[in-house]
């Protein structure tokens, strides 16, 4: 497995192998399935719309609607502007939605199409929207990608006004339906009224009816998002997929963001909900705070499984920090740290947070990749793996335990239901790791020293 | 059934009537059945096709697992292409020649915005170099991406280069993903780039009196590996493999074999009409899909070679095999006859798979085909009739001249006419529409608006298609299997594989969870209630 990766490390400055990220447009389509009724659309090849449509419902084991701009070497040429009008046209007459959500290819940036333009110039029908946000795959990724959809959506539609609401506008980050149900549910308790832009529970996990639904229940409803000018404040959760979308609405909309990382682990989750304390002014309820004690309790009772271990964490940047941050709360040592999206903020938070508990000797990359993860591995190894499926042949071959968590998980099931976010989120990612680290230890201990009781 | 086809397409705007109109038949309604194919998609129709870099990249090379693939373009392309298609390999050893495999790897030159505006050669360039001193690889093929032929990047030039840079075989795909107007573009620029740098290079000639490539088989879920078993056992020698589980070590030598087997006909037919002109091979289009079809495959394959003990031996292979399963497939008949199924996969797969459902007695109620051409369907003998236009006309088309060297002639012309007498076809695929019943819809591009509604009303059993709608399929109420990449099952192929299938299709429909989609107080009236406010 993986026979080429040696721990012989040579400076690569124009090959990547096994990247940690994938290109802007899949996050655009991922943010725009999260808002009600929305049709995301691809410009550009036909192929990117496949490739994209088919990794969501690989990880979400969902359908991930979405058209595309069929370009052939003509568009290419001539441009993309009449594959834009007739896709317009058929869109809103066949598949009927309320708002077509236009993202931008390589092959549709690299001929300069100028989708302002085109969508300026496109008949729209009474009532229904086209919007746009350009996702060049040549910059930044599918974080920046998803980003850019949540931009474009407030550039359009969002208005400034004088009115304001006790409205919170959530930006909830590139995380899974399961956790935006958990956002919601700590927000009903701590009596914040809020919209979240994107909201794709309900979506992307949509129950099992007997019948297709195109659109289904969940997603951001579009009435919303013209308002959120209204709201008092935003809450941008992760530097990354959140952050630049909370100073889009603070430019076009005067709404101040307060910028949080995920909340992930106690003290992220804590500072979440006492934010939403803040802005409520209301007690955290007792069957929160409940929650967060089992949370503690269990770390008590797990540490000896996990205090001192050594974990390499891989996936998308705020995710990373995210389980970075709880790693280090159940005492384990954050080894390595590595995502492929660009951004230099990246590496000054995780070295923030390991000088927060005294951590040296563990490495930190942006715009890394997962070969030169193996290799560090194989120079220094790690007692357990976190992150994504694309990980799995390093810990075979490194014979190493892989808890999946982030984006993608494309060889496992139900994960995308559940959160990873707030106190519950913990409490499974404290279960996931422990069973994975105990299950390696029942699988690869002398068979006298098998445990009964552990 | 014409009133279905209808009822459907009635439902769509003129200019999307008009196009559609010809992509939709009913078998019967016309004599020969006509059918429009390869023809670009309508902009904003919801198609399941892919780009002319997924059917070069991801179909014909990707499964060669001693070249390293370096993408050319932005992370995504190489991304998408990373083990998500199951075109299964291992490294091996072949008369003292290894092929290591690479598939566990994914390379991209990750272009950023410099690279786009300054050219992105020289990035090409330095990871070819950084490729060869990590990896050192045998072969190195580069695959272009939408923005590298826009830019104007030669990575044709950068390939001769790193020929000549590091004496390894490099070799240019220009399969931008904009080219053609689906996958098969991308088939058949990979398909000209094998005929022309790799088949023909090597000189190890088959050890066995009998040999063949398998052409147009990608080892999904190890579908290869069983075929070439098969064959094996029946004392063939498999010399290629056109590309699953294969290499440029094997697939080097394909020109000493004596005769080519076609399975996917879309994908490869270019190389075997190729070798068949360049090098004098023969091929016949086979069909291992199917315990009836494997059947008269080898059967077919002896027929061709004429040796009374080879074909013994085949006859021996093919009893042997068949009772090895014969009651489970008789079970598994017993419980699948009278089902209906719908097929809609690449450009054989919704043929010959058709094969095997009729060996369980399961009716095909609608078919189609992502990326076909007419003759898929309606046989080579339409061929003259295909005109190119704006579109096929961009994508090259190579002639061959017979080979100096190697051009041989396996049967002679009267030994051909005997075959023909016996029903053994030679360079010659008959399509999918003979073998269909009347009544029966075929779709081509079949397109998300299209699946909805020919699922509501045929109402099939089963639904074959790929990842993108099979949970369409399923939040209907429909099981759907993935015939693209078997649902992370397999093999199908052969007759194990047959059973294997028909296992698959039986757990599907009767998994319990089926029964409990209907919440049970949804079943019952609702609140009981008294009248007339009696107590």
């Amino acid at each position: 497995m993986l026979d080429f990766t040696t721990n012989e490390i040579k400076e690569r400055s124009a090959l990547r192998v096994n990247p940690a990220k994938t290109c802007q447009p899949v996050g655009a389509m991922y943010a725009a399935l999260g808002v009600h009724k929305c049709l995301p659309h691809s410009h550009g090849s036909q192929g990117c719309c496949a490739f994209h449509r088919m990794f969501l419902t690989r990880h979400f084991k969902d359908p991930a609607m979405a058209s595309s701009s069929s370009f052939t070497e003509g568009a290419s040429v001539f441009g993309g502007g009449s594959n834009l009008k007739i896709a317009s046209k058929n869109i809103f007459d066949i598949y009927k939605p309320d708002m077509i959500a236009v993202h931008t290819t390589c092959l549709s940036e690299t001929i300069g199409d100028d989708l302002n333009a085109l969508i300026t110039d496109i008949e729209i029908p009474e009532g229904k929207y086209m919007v746009h946000c350009n996702t060049p795959s040549y910059n930044g990724s599918h974080i920046t990608g998803f980003s850019n959809m949540v931009s474009g959506f407030i550039n359009y539609l969002s208005v400034k006004t004088d009115v304001k609401t006790d409205k919170v506008c959530i930006f909830p980050g590139f995380v899974n339906p399961g956790d935006m149900r958990e956002y919601k549910r700590l927000l009903t308790k701590m009596k914040v009224p809020f919209t979240m832009l994107p909201d794709t529970s309900g979506v992307m996990d949509s129950p099992m009816t007997g019948k297709f639904e195109m659109y289904p229940k969940g997603g951001t409803q579009i009435e919303d998002i013209k308002k959120l000018g209204e709201c008092k404040k935003s809450i941008t959760l992760g530097k990354f997929a959140s952050e630049p979308s909370g100073e889009v609405l603070k430019r076009k909309c005067g709404v101040e963001p307060i910028n949080l990382p995920l909340p992930m682990g106690v003290n992220a989750t804590d500072k979440f909900l006492m934010t939403l304390q803040e802005l409520s002014k209301e007690e955290i309820p007792a069957d929160v705070e409940e929650e967060r004690g089992q949370l503690v309790d269990i770390m008590i009772d797990i540490h000896p499984y996990t205090y001192g271990k050594k974990v390499a964490i891989y996936g998308d940047p705020d995710t990373v920090l995210g389980i970075a941050a709880f790693a280090l709360e159940l005492g384990m040592i954050p080894k390595y740290m590595i995502t492929g999206t660009p951004g230099k903020d990246f590496e000054r938070l995780a070295n923030e947070l390991l000088n927060s508990y005294a951590m040296t000797d563990c490495t930190v990359k942006v715009e890394g990749d997962l070969f030169e993860l193996h290799q560090w591995m194989k120079n220094e190894p790690v007692d357990i793996m976190i992150g994504g499926t694309h990980g799995k042949a390093i810990a075979r071959a490194e014979d190493v335990p892989l808890v999946r968590m982030g984006f993608p998980i494309i060889d496992r099931y139900i994960h995308s239901y559940q959160p990873l976010v707030g106190y519950k989120g913990a409490i499974r990612m404290a279960e996931l790791i422990t069973n994975a680290i105990m299950d390696y230890q029942d699988k690869h201990c002398d068979e006298k020293d098998l445990e009964m009781v552990m | 059934m014409s009133s279905v086809r209808d009822h459907v397409l009635d439902q769509y705007n003129s200019r999307v009537y008009k196009n559609r109109k010809e992509h939709v038949i009913t078998i019967g309604d016309k004599q020969p059945d006509e059918v429009t194919a390869n023809t670009r998609t309508i902009p904003g129709i919801i198609t399941q096709r892919g780009c002319c870099y997924a059917g070069c990249k991801g179909v014909v090379l990707g499964p060669i697992k001693d070249a390293l693939i370096i993408v050319h373009g932005p992370i995504g392309c190489s991304y998408y292409a990373w083990g998500t298609r199951r075109h299964k390999a291992e490294s091996d050893v072949k008369d003292g020649e290894e092929a290591k495999s690479y598939l566990e790897y994914c390379f991209s030159t990750d272009m950023q915005e410099s690279d786009i505006v300054f050219g992105g050669e020289k990035k090409l360039k330095k990871a070819i170099t950084e490729a060869v001193d990590i990896f050192n690889p045998p072969a190195i093929f580069i695959c272009s991406t939408c923005p590298v032929g826009l830019i104007g990047d030669d990575i044709h030039a950068v390939a001769r280069w790193a020929e000549e840079e590091y004496g390894i075989k490099c070799i240019g795909f220009s399969c931008e993903g904009y080219k053609g107007v689906s996958q098969s573009a991308g088939h058949h620029i990979a398909n000209n780039q094998l005929i022309r740098y790799i088949i023909g290079t090597g000189d190890k000639k088959p050890k066995k009196k009998f040999s063949v490539n398998i052409l147009g088989e990608y080892n999904i879920g190890g579908d290869g590996w069983e075929v070439e078993r098969l064959l094996r056992r029946c004392g063939i020698d498999v010399v290629s493999v056109f590309t699953g589980g294969s290499s440029v070590r094997d697939i080097k030598n394909a020109h000493h074999a004596d005769l080519n087997l076609v399975q996917c006909h879309r994908s490869i037919n270019y190389v075997a009409d190729m070798m068949y002109e360049k090098y004098g091979i023969d091929w016949i289009k086979v069909n291992f899909i199917g315990s009836e079809s494997c059947k008269k495959s080898l059967a077919e394959i002896g027929e061709y070679f004429g040796d009374e003990e080879l074909k013994t031996r085949i006859q021996e292979v093919i009893t042997d095999e068949m009772l090895n399963n014969a009651d489970e497939m008789q079970y598994l008949k017993s419980k699948l006859k009278g089902k209906t199924a719908a097929l809609y996969v690449g450009g054989s797969r919704s043929h010959h798979y058709q094969t095997l459902l009729k060996d369980f007695g399961i009716s095909t109620v609608l078919a189609g085909y992502e990326f076909a051409h007419r003759d898929d369907y309606e046989g080579r003998e339409v061929l003259p009739d295909i005109k190119p236009d704006a579109d096929s006309k961009n994508i090259e088309s190579i002639t061959v001249e017979p080979d100096k060297k190697y051009y041989r002639v396996y049967l002679t012309d009267e030994q051909k006419a005997a075959l023909a007498e016996k029903g053994v076809k030679l360079n010659y695929y008959e399509g999918m529409f003979k073998e269909m019943d009347e009544g029966s819809i075929i779709c081509d591009d079949l397109n998300h608006f299209e699946t909805e509604e020919f699922i509501s009303i045929l109402k099939p059993d089963v639904f074959f298609s790929g990842i993108k709608d099979k949970f369409i399929a399923q939040k209907s109420g429909t099981l759907s299997r993935q015939l693209h990449s078997y649902d992370y099952s397999g093999p199908y192929a052969g007759f194990q594989g047959a059973v294997n299938f028909g296992k698959d299709i039986l757990m599907g429909l009767s998994t319990p969870a089926w029964g409990l989609v209907r919440a049970p107080w949804k079943k019952v009236p609702s609140l009981s209630a008294t009248l007339g406010g009696e107590e």
